[in-house]
């Protein structure tokens, strides 16, 4: 593959040290994210992945370490100019009873409002642009609350689109949604980052999706980065045993090249391609 | 209604709008002239042609005195105070993000209950009652710092310090109970016709002590209803829209407490009104914070302004506090409202 | 925690010993002393002429038997609750079944010539029951869920309704005031013996009833699905689980009027000590809730010489901080 001349990371994270109350989540943790790219952050429950990610986004303050946007310490940046370079869709997220999807998306140029300046055509403009992209523009006046749950997504993702920002950072946006639903976001958040030039961290649960769709792969356990790399790189079968403690194959997908595992099976093969005397059909 | 400018398109936001404008207006109108049915009612018989000499023309006569310095300011205090009321209810109900949420619930009442029926019992009947909103008010302001003491912890969390503003009530609540029954029986019902909420004697300096709240807290609190509206998302999603989250709760509680706690103040305990007032503005205008605050202050002062009239009038010769039918009509209409928006969501 | 069956017995017997040495504080303290001997004589050969007898027999029985028999059944009736609703505030003062039941009792005693609680007990029933089906009204959630924080909000809805009502009425019926005042507040004294008895019946029925439930009260903290899953029918339990909470609840304000903080404490000590089995649980906090109220009671004595303080305001004062400390503790609110 030619080398593209990699831009400078804008979000990074150095030496983080974060928890929750007394229990400490993040044990030294370095990370920069990579620009223009999509990167999912994946690792076992409690490996603090979307402690990682919160933190990231600022909106968990680390104990120890920083990190920096653009240069600058991000909690030291006023929050609403954090906003309008970096947006988040956070965990499993909830409207208002009544909430019009339209009004939601709309939620979404709150950090380029300002109480004596409204620049309501550009406000219009970034609404329907969003809506469109996310493909629920047909359900404008509806209230978000009577969605599906692919189709909720889709708002909160169309209002965290409405934002404009160069860096979007998404907690499990598709945990608890059908398959297909998953493979439509995830295409979605893919021509963001590559043909529109965005920079996107997710935390996801499935492993597959994740090697197929992830520009880079952060592997994590235990509030570590055990490793982290292209999928082709770091997903095999030694790391997914010892990050995961899985035991699995480790396939290429004939078409795209990408990784796929598939877990061993404790019994054997009842299930192995039977002899062909077996499946001859009676005519 | 800055904000939903900013979100017009074309279609039903637009319309959503307009109509909350249109239905603001009839209210406002509805409000005006209730106002003036109220000056013309009363234990005195008075018409309305003698009111509006009265106020056009003012002489030296009954009349006169009875509009200017009987009815007029008791029609505005509760007017004043409703909306003060209201408004305090609307901010907590979108802070706590739950429209169970009252100004009762974060201890403001019972703080200025407490200080209210401290007062009556130290300083009886003796000392100039004109002292007795401000030691209310000071007792607003101390219960409502001490559930944020008692709540912080790293932060605020909204339903931590309602929980805290529940035990705080309780405790404060004994006091109040406790210091009713050592006292004389007048002292007592004294106090306990506070604590139910009543505009009886009500006279200009007390309109003129509530109106800077009012003044200064509504307009505050509406710089930042957009930051209510993606604060109602959850504080992640806020957050991430760059909503300064501590800060603007702060700000919201203080008007919140401001405007309880003098309400409290000058008409004792009728703080159901912020639990009722917004659901039904909310009904009218729909819950985006720029929309409901002005519905909510409307609603709120025809509730107190009606509650007050049906003391003065229905039971004459009696004049009953207005608190008991502010909870006697407005706590079964609640309980109703409620059960008709679960109905219509299912 | 104790763990071992043989140490819970142990802790049961502890409870009950506490409960026999407050119950004895409650008869001896107070602005008379009276020396245990004296008690004894009381009991046996009870003698019209001494003045500590009168006051033992006439004041001091009574008001540690009511305040041994309301704080066990306030106690239980917290633990239900909590059991119940799955929270961990829910009590018959925070959910507003005391606030209904008190409303009721002043309509009953302003409206009709009823004075003494075994008259009026079946209006605090009826408040009682009004309010717990209001709660529950209010507090369902857009799914039928009922939300921690949503109970709670609905229970502080309903008591100030109930309380603002009963103020309201007060103001204008103002005889009622005067002697209903006192009992408002929550008050185990001023009662006599020959008043309980007649309530004992309804205590009895909440007691065999909880017997019978214990189980089903622990299947229910499961969650409904499970309950259903193990062949138990949720709403039935629920119902009669309810119908023991108002007997106790309603009987309790009808006796001594509205003593909070029992019901939310005592079922969280009781819990720390023997665990969420309910068949240690109840016992427990029986035994705890009797031993607090008698000792607040006896307190209360003791905090105003020579006045009486209420002893509700006693729980009041006892309880906020504990109260505050669960609020605090509690992360994952919603």
């Amino acid at each position: 593959m030619p080398s593209i001349p990699a831009k400078p990371p804008r979000l990074t994270g150095e030496a983080l040290c974060a928890g929750y109350e007394s229990r400490r989540v993040l044990d030294g943790v370095d990370l920069a994210v990579a620009e223009g790219k999509l990167t999912v952050l994946l690792g076992p429950n409690g490996s603090g992945k979307s402690t990682l990610l919160k933190t990231l986004a600022r909106t968990l303050i680390p104990s120890a370490g920083r990190v920096c946007l653009d240069g600058k310490d991000i909690h030291r940046r006023n929050t609403r100019e954090v906003a309008q370079r970096l947006g988040i869709l956070p965990q499993d997220p909830s409207a208002p009873e009544g909430l019009t999807v339209q009004q939601l998306v709309g939620m979404g140029r709150f950090p380029h409002q300002r109480l004596w300046r409204q620049d309501a055509e550009q406000d219009a403009r970034a609404i329907r642009e969003a809506m469109a992209y996310a493909d629920v523009t047909a359900f404008a006046e509806r209230s978000v609350d009577a969605l599906s749950g692919g189709q909720r997504q889709r708002c909160w993702i169309a209002m965290v689109l409405a934002q404009e920002t160069d860096l979007i950072l998404l907690d499990e946006p598709t945990t608890f949604l059908d398959l297909k639903v998953q493979v439509d976001l995830l295409e979605l958040l893919s021509r963001l980052a590559h043909e529109h030039g965005r920079t996107l961290l997710l935390v996801l649960h499935d492993l597959n999706l994740a090697a197929a769709y992830a520009d880079q792969l952060v592997m994590m356990r235990e509030g570590r980065i055990v490793t982290s790399g292209a999928p082709e790189e770091v997903f095999t079968a030694t790391n997914l045993k010892h990050v995961f403690d899985l035991d699995a194959h480790v396939l290429e997908d004939p078409e795209t090249g990408s990784p796929i595992c598939v877990p061993h099976k404790r019994q054997g093969s009842h299930r192995r391609a039977q002899p062909v005397s077996h499946q001859r059909c009676v005519s | 209604m800055t904000h939903s400018a900013s979100l017009t398109q074309p279609g039903n936001d637009t319309d959503a709008t307009t109509r909350s404008v249109i239905l603001s207006a009839l209210l406002a109108l509805v409000l005006l002239a209730s106002m003036g049915l109220s000056l013309s009612l009363g234990s005195f018989p008075t018409s309305f042609d003698q009111i509006a000499h009265a106020l056009t023309a003012p002489q030296d006569s009954d009349i006169a005195f009875i509009v200017w310095e009987l009815r007029l300011p008791r029609i505005l205090l509760a007017v004043l105070v409703g909306a003060a009321l209201a408004v305090a209810g609307a901010i907590l109900q979108g802070i706590v993000r739950n429209p169970l949420a009252s100004p009762d619930v974060i201890g403001i009442t019972s703080g200025a209950a407490m200080a209210a029926v401290i007062f009556l019992a130290l300083f009886g009947t003796g000392l100039s009652i004109h002292w007795l909103p401000a030691s209310a008010l000071l007792g607003a302001v101390f219960s409502a710092l001490l559930v944020f003491l008692l709540a912080w912890k790293g932060g605020i969390s909204p339903s931590r310090m309602v929980l805290v503003g529940i035990g705080l009530s309780a405790a404060m609540g004994a006091v109040t109970t406790l210091l009713i029954v050592i006292s004389d029986d007048a002292a007592a019902m004294v106090a306990y016709v506070w604590l139910t909420g009543s505009l009886y004697a009500a006279q200009w300096q007390d309109v003129l002590g509530m109106l800077p709240w009012l003044l200064i807290a509504v307009p505050l609190c509406l710089t930042y209803a957009r930051h209510m509206d993606a604060m109602a998302l959850g504080d992640h999603v806020a957050l991430g829209l760059g909503v300064n989250v501590l800060r603007s709760r702060l700000v919201l509680m203080a008007c919140s407490v401001a405007l309880a706690g003098a309400a409290v103040a000058f008409a004792g305990g009728l703080s159901f009104v912020g639990l009722i007032a917004p659901h039904i503005a909310a009904r009218l205008v729909g819950r985006s914070f720029g929309r409901l605050v002005p519905a909510s202050a409307l609603v709120g002062a025809l509730i107190v302004l009606y509650a007050d009239l049906l003391g003065r009038v229905a039971f004459l010769p009696k004049d009953l506090p207005a608190g008991i039918f502010v909870s006697g009509v407005g706590a079964p209409f609640f309980v109703y409202l409620l059960h008709r928006s679960r109905k219509r969501l299912h | 925690m104790l763990n071992h069956r043989a140490s819970r017995i142990a802790g049961l017997l502890l409870g009950l010993a506490l409960v026999a040495a407050a119950f004895a504080a409650s008869v001896m303290l107070g602005t008379t002393e009276i020396a245990p001997p004296t008690f004894v004589q009381a009991l046996l050969h009870y003698d019209p002429a001494r003045v500590a007898h009168i006051i033992i027999v006439t004041e001091r029985l009574p008001r540690a038997v009511i305040a041994a028999l309301v704080g066990a059944s306030l106690a239980i009736a917290g633990a239900l609750m909590q059991t119940m609703t799955r929270n961990p505030l829910a009590s018959p003062g925070i959910l507003g079944i005391n606030a209904g039941a008190m409303f009721f009792v002043v309509i009953a005693v302003s409206l009709l010539p009823l004075h003494t609680p075994a008259e009026y007990v079946w209006a605090a029933l009826l408040g009682a029951l009004v309010a717990a089906c209001l709660v529950v009204m209010l507090s369902r959630g857009r799914q039928g869920e009922l939300s921690s924080l949503r109970v709670v909000l609905a229970g502080v809805a309903v008591t100030a309704m109930f309380v603002s009502f009963s103020q309201g009425l007060l103001i204008v019926d103002q005889q009622s005031f005067e002697s209903v005042l006192y009992w408002l507040a929550g008050s185990v004294s001023g009662r006599e013996l020959s008043v309980v008895v007649p309530l004992l019946p309804l205590f009895g029925i909440a007691l065999l009833l909880c017997m019978l439930l214990v189980r089903h009260a622990n299947a229910l903290m499961l969650g409904d699905d499970m309950v259903k899953g193990l062949g138990m029918r949720a709403g039935t339990m629920k119902l009669l689980l309810g119908l023991v909470v108002i007997l106790l609840a309603g009987s309790s304000v009808a006796l001594a009027g509205m003593i909070g903080f029992v019901g939310l404490i005592v079922p969280h000590m009781a819990r720390g000590l023997f665990g969420v089995d309910h068949r240690w649980l109840l016992p427990a906090c029986a035994l705890l809730g009797a031993s607090l109220l008698l000792l607040a009671d006896v307190a209360s004595r003791f905090l105003m010489p020579p006045q009486d303080v209420p002893v509700g305001v006693m729980t009041a004062l006892i309880g906020t901080p504990f109260f505050i400390y669960l609020a605090r503790r509690k992360q994952a609110w919603p």
